[in-house]
């Protein structure tokens, strides 16, 4: 039977072994991950800028308003 | 398994942090120049609509628009038709490049454009054509 003690000390240490492994992780996805960011074209978000665009040029967007969005008002009006 | 618990709850956490530290941010495209470039191809589409509707014109891979069939247009209306493109074109160059520049990244110019080219094609109306290997396709 352990002591209450010495099992409250070796949680510690699993602990401390956890933010370890914690860091480690960090480092290897973290750190790679904000380089990509300023290398790699943001393709998802330049499709949303794109169809932005073209819904304003094209004026698809009242078209499509009626059909597929409800006015824009309802979430003013839902809020208590 | 408390253990197992905790750090598999930190390690989602991370993947959290992370995740939202690569969901790129909007792209900018409200800059004053890309709003002018904006309006002038809007007004300028109320002219081209119906020249797509005919096939006279239509959307190219790369994406600007072309003329695809002049025989479409009486002969008088030609070569207003070949200006609206050319204009139509170099505010499409423009707005491609404006957009690149705007998120400071020049060089996602072309990128940028080949990303506009399938989306113009994907919100074209049905019977407008558009370039596909080369070759008109009616949508």
């Amino acid at each position: 039977m352990e002591s209450k003690g010495t099992r409250m000390r070796r949680r510690q240490i699993e602990f401390g072994k956890t933010w370890l492994v914690i860091a480690g992780l960090l480092a290897v996805v973290a750190l790679p991950a904000c380089v990509t960011i300023n290398i790699y074209f943001p393709a998802a978000a330049a499709e949303k800028a794109a169809d932005k665009i073209i819904d304003e040029v094209w004026q698809l967007k009242q078209e499509q308003e009626g059909a597929q969005n409800p006015p824009a008002a309802a979430p003013t009006t839902t809020t208590p | 398994m408390k253990k197992l618990l905790l750090t598999g709850l930190l390690s989602m956490t991370l993947m959290g942090g992370v995740g939202l530290l690569q969901a790129a941010p909007d792209l900018e495209a409200n800059t004053p120049v890309i709003t002018a470039i904006k309006t002038s191809m809007q007004t300028r589409h109320a002219q081209l609509q119906s020249y797509y509707g005919s096939g006279a014109i239509g959307l190219t891979q790369d994406g600007y628009i072309a003329v695809k069939d002049a025989s479409a247009v009486p002969l008088s209306q030609r070569g207003g038709l070949a200006g609206l493109v050319k204009d139509e074109n170099s505010d499409r160059a423009r707005l491609y490049k404006e957009i690149a520049a705007a998120n400071g990244h020049p060089e996602w110019q072309g990128e940028i454009q080949s990303t506009f080219a399938g989306r113009w094609i994907d919100k074209a109306q049905a019977g407008w054509f558009y370039q596909k290997e080369g070759a008109w396709v009616k949508k």
